[in-house]
């Protein structure tokens, strides 16, 4: 990037001078600025592109768990007349495995994933080659005459069964991952009870309504490689697969354009994104990639899967002393783009909204033959609160105290930020920034009337309905930094247009940025124009993921816009007005004099055109009404909610009625709380699809069962209650100047914890669900296995 | 058999007549998005479950996915691109989706104007509960749906208001 204006912010110089920052859009829900050519069916997914004279890529899939691969038959699909190419892993030997991010986790390297399969293959649906056609239908023809014959290997399909051989020598343990802080032995010890849980999350994952796909090709007017529908990461990815098939990354980029959801499941490199990528380079074609949904369920990341066993040690007052922690993390059968991260983050935040005075947690990282694991909304929060949460319902009823007490006495308190804890999550030391979770919870009991709440449900009971409610406290964690930058331009027409690094997966962040920049720059929202996902015109960019966006991009879009701002004042002070620039102000997308209200003011667009390259822009300092904005911040920051949920169980089929949800969140500032409550009420649907319905299950030979949206069952509206929102500004972060959280997570952390505790509570068991998804058949058995041991 | 693959079909789409030799074996929805560059229709899971495909046959709902393209021949098919006037005035549902945040990734959303388009022109009041019927054929991973049955009651109430139901 260029430099700075004249006076422009050093990096790190937060508030800009601007310690009370405006807020007319700010705060406001106003509408998307990306609706218009979504409701008129003019997306540009990625399957809706198209460049002439473009091959189409078919990938043929494993049907073997775990095998050696003796040889694969490609003679039938070469001889039909519209194939034009077939590649095994042969043809691609030149291309190492897929890298991860870097980490300081160390030992992974062996487990990573060929763009084809080698010798082995380890999970039904691995790619083990891929044919290429002028046309799609044909494409699959051809992908049905490649045949491979394998010799079948032993598969393993739990994380907690004894480790196997992934290759020889090599284990399937791929490591072993420890956390702790004080002294756990003394808790353990000194504790006058310990309190220990054994629960399990089911494999599942974010199943976006878009399938992937991807579209590359090269353009030769600039000899750079061009790859259309990469969403989340495009900057990292980009680097990735340029660095795998052997382009400088000046050489390619990566174009966002709309993306069909992501929930986590985009942030991976898939074998598939650097084929077709490798196609169009070696074919010197288009070539145009786009699965099917089986594809998409069997090859497209799982997440979710783990084993906790959690100890809890509690004084005379049910106050915690220590939590000892085990996990079983199933990797499925490769480590790609995220390494260890999901266990990584599982174990940094299981103690959650918890004082806990000392910590320990051994994580064992597990390959096993179905498809390879990664991140889901809420990666390894949602399976850690479960398991914090379950442990914690289990202490009171332990101690005989309420499921709001035992939280209570253990809450950090709201003096105690921010908080630090003395370890690591994802290389970042672990510090709280604010927050205040018992005024949260006092907020939330008033708002969805608690007191009246227990009281329905008890006289429902006594009305023989099999009604109960369950609470999942949570710390989400937000705006991954440590740095982003964004770039604020001003046309002659006044239009603005924000080029970010951020990615658009569908959650509103040009609308969010349009905000946020519109206010610090002072014009309608509605005339900012903000770029995403593409790498030709940022050079760097961190992607959405994590929660990122609103508040690493977000503040990096009020840098930048701040310094347009500044830029602008100063010219016109010094070439367009007889005023000192601080009696300038810009409103409306006009520059006028504070002193003199009512007078016309200058039409930001006048400034632009007056900055237009000439010997006195470029004396000022830089011609164009333009500038840069870098944001960084140390400390991620750490939004927290309260989730609770109102159930109908019917004991004969053992059907769970999810009747009400609430979620109570404090967010710091919402820039847009309708877009913020669409993110949460978003979440929880898939948070209900985890707690009860969705599951890869896969039979004992590891053959995938869930390959249809006919057995992998998400939520449609039939099963979704009416999900009630309290949002909350109470502990804005410290961290930016506008207070920010994130938003993306908030709505699915708590979802299993709450589920879990409520359906215990419906059915008057406690600690009866130690398993996601509960479905009708276990719940059923469970509630069987209870009748049989009482009678 | 006749092993004949392709056929001439005639059809009108979103009001204008086509005519056009298709594959036998095309679905309905690939007819639409590459033969007719008609991309609103969108492909979720090709077997009938997640409705994004979702188009109107002689003004009833119908996948695209699980129809051939031979199948329409003679018929009036009407797409998301169809939805809106001919001066490009958004249909009551695709306003009120924009005004009451409908959609997210909008994927998904075609199929659901699609569907609730039929439901409004059978139904100009519905219920809460019947608006909830009517797209319990259809998968939305980012909303959680609420947004959705806000939005179709509202713009009921507009094309009440105005007298506009089609």
């Amino acid at each position: 990037m260029s430099a700075h204006g004249p006076s422009s912010l050093k990096p790190g110089e937060r508030h800009n001078g601007d310690a009370n920052p405006r807020r007319r859009f700010v705060g406001q829900s106003v509408t998307r600025l990306e609706d218009p050519p979504l409701v008129t069916g003019r997306g540009t997914y990625v399957g809706n592109l198209n460049f002439p004279h473009q091959l189409h890529m078919r990938v043929v899939r494993s049907t073997w768990a775990h095998a050696i691969i003796r040889s694969i038959d490609v003679s039938a699909a070469l001889a039909h007349p519209g194939c034009r190419g077939v590649w095994t892993g042969a043809d691609v030997a030149d291309i190492p495995p897929i890298t991860f991010r870097p980490t300081s986790v160390k030992g992974l390297e062996p487990y990573r994933q060929y763009i084809l399969a080698r010798d082995r293959v380890r999970y039904v649906g691995e790619p083990i080659a891929v044919v290429f056609a002028e046309d799609p239908y044909v494409a699959e023809d051809l992908a049905d005459l490649v045949t491979m014959d394998a010799e079948p290997l032993p598969v393993i399909l739990s994380a907690d069964a004894p480790p196997g051989e992934f290759a020889p020598g090599l284990s399937t343990e791929a490591v072993v991952m420890r956390k702790a802080f004080g002294d756990i032995e003394a808790a353990l010890r000194d504790a006058c009870k310990v309190v220990e849980v054994d629960v399990r999350v089911g494999r599942h994952s974010g199943v976006p309504m878009e399938n992937r796909g991807a579209l590359a090709r090269i353009d030769h007017s600039r000899d750079v490689l061009e790859c259309y529908g990469q969403g989340k990461r495009p900057h990292a990815h980009r680097d990735a697969v340029a660095a795998l098939i052997g382009r400088s990354p000046a050489s390619m980029h990566f174009y966002e354009g709309h993306i069909g959801g992501g929930f986590g499941v985009r942030g991976e490199i898939y074998p598939e994104d650097v084929l077709t990528c490798l196609a169009a380079q070696r074919f010197d074609r288009p070539v145009k990639w786009v699965e099917d949904r089986r594809e998409n369920l069997l090859a497209c990341n799982h997440s979710r899967e783990q084993h906790h066993v959690v100890r809890g040690a509690f004084d005379r007052d049910g106050r915690l002393l220590g939590i000892d922690a085990k996990l079983w993390h199933d990797q499925g059968a490769y480590v790609r783009t995220h390494g260890a991260r999901v266990p990584d983050m599982a174990m940094g935040t299981l103690i959650g909204t918890y004082h806990v005075p000392a910590y320990r947690t051994v994580g064992y990282i597990r390959m096993t033959h179905k498809t390879p694991a990664a991140t889901y909304r809420s990666p390894g929060r949602f399976e850690s609160t479960y398991a914090c949460e379950r442990l914690m319902d289990a202490a009171a009823e332990a101690f005989g105290l309420s499921r709001i007490e035992i939280r209570r006495r253990n809450l950090i308190p709201k003096d105690a930020y921010p908080y630090a804890r003395a370890m690591d999550i994802l290389d970042h030391p672990v510090e709280l920034d604010s927050g205040d979770f018992a005024g949260l919870l006092d907020k939330a009991l008033v708002h969805m009337g608690w007191e009246q709440m227990q009281a329905e449900v008890a006289a429902r009971r006594a009305g023989g309905e099999c009604v109960g409610l369950g609470m999942g406290f949570f710390m989400e964690k937000s705006g991954l930094g440590p740095v982003d930058g964004a770039k604020v331009t001003v046309d002659t027409r006044g239009k603005v247009q924000v080029i970010t690094g951020a990615s658009s997966i569908g959650q509103g962040v040009e609308t969010v940025m349009a905000q946020i920049a519109a206010d610090a720059l002072g014009v309608e929202y509605r005339d900012v124009k903000v770029i995403h996902g593409r790498t030709d015109l940022l050079e760097y960019g961190i992607g959405s993921h994590a929660s990122r966006a609103t508040v690493m991009t977000g503040g990096a879009t009020r840098m930048a816009a701040l310094n347009v701002r500044r830029k602008a004042l100063e010219f016109a002070a010094r070439h367009m007005v007889e005023a000192p620039v601080e009696l300038l102000d810009i409103v409306e997308g006009q520059v006028v004099r504070v002193d003199r209200p009512g007078e016309p003011g200058i039409p930001l667009g006048k400034v632009a055109a007056a900055l237009a390259p000439s010997p006195e822009t470029v004396a000022f300092g830089n011609p164009g009404l333009t500038a840069e904005g870098w944001f960084e911040t140390a400390g991620m920051t750490h939004p927290y909610g309260i989730h609770t949920a109102l159930v109908k169980v019917d004991p004969e089929t053992g059907q769970v009625k999810v009747e009400r949800f609430h979620v109570a969140y404090d967010i710091g500032c919402a820039i847009n709380p309708m877009l913020v409550e669409g993110q949460i009420v978003g979440g929880v649907a898939q948070g209900l699809g985890g707690a009860l319905y969705e599951e890869f299950v896969y039979d004992e030979r590891g053959e995938p069962l869930s390959v249809t949206f006919a057995d992998y069952l998400m939520p449609t509206i039939g099963e979704m209650p009416t999900v009630d929102v309290l949002l909350t500004e109470d502990a804005p972060s410290p961290n930016n100047a506008l207070g920010m959280k994130g938003a993306g997570e908030a709505g699915i952390t708590g979802v299993g914890a709450a589920i879990a505790a409520a359906i215990d509570d419906a059915i008057g068991i406690p600690n009866a669900i130690t398993r996601l998804p509960v479905t009708p058949q276990r719940l059923k058995a469970l509630l069987q296995e209870q009748r049989a041991g009482r009678t | 058999m006749d092993t004949t693959l392709s056929r001439t079909i005639s059809l009108k789409v979103n009001g204008s007549a086509v005519q056009a030799t298709v594959d036998v074996r095309h679905t309905l929805a690939d007819f639409l998005r590459h033969q007719l560059e008609l991309t609103g229709t969108h492909l979720g899971c090709e077997h009938g479950v997640c409705g994004a495909c979702t188009v109107l046959v002689d003004g009833r709902s119908a996948r695209g996915c699980l129809m051939l393209a031979v199948q329409a021949h003679g018929r009036e098919v009407t797409t998301v691109e169809g939805l809106a006037g001919a001066d490009g005035r958004l249909h009551p549902l695709q306003q009120a989706f924009k005004d009451h945040h409908g959609l997210q990734c909008g994927f998904c959303t075609p199929g659901m104007l699609t569907t609730l388009s039929e439901l409004l022109a059978d139904n100009p009041d519905p219920s809460e509960a019947q608006v909830r019927v009517a797209i319990s054929g259809n998968l939305c991973r980012c909303t959680g749906y609420q947004s959705i049955v806000d939005a179709t009651l509202a713009a009921a109430k507009s094309m009440r208001a105005s007298g506009a139901a089609r």
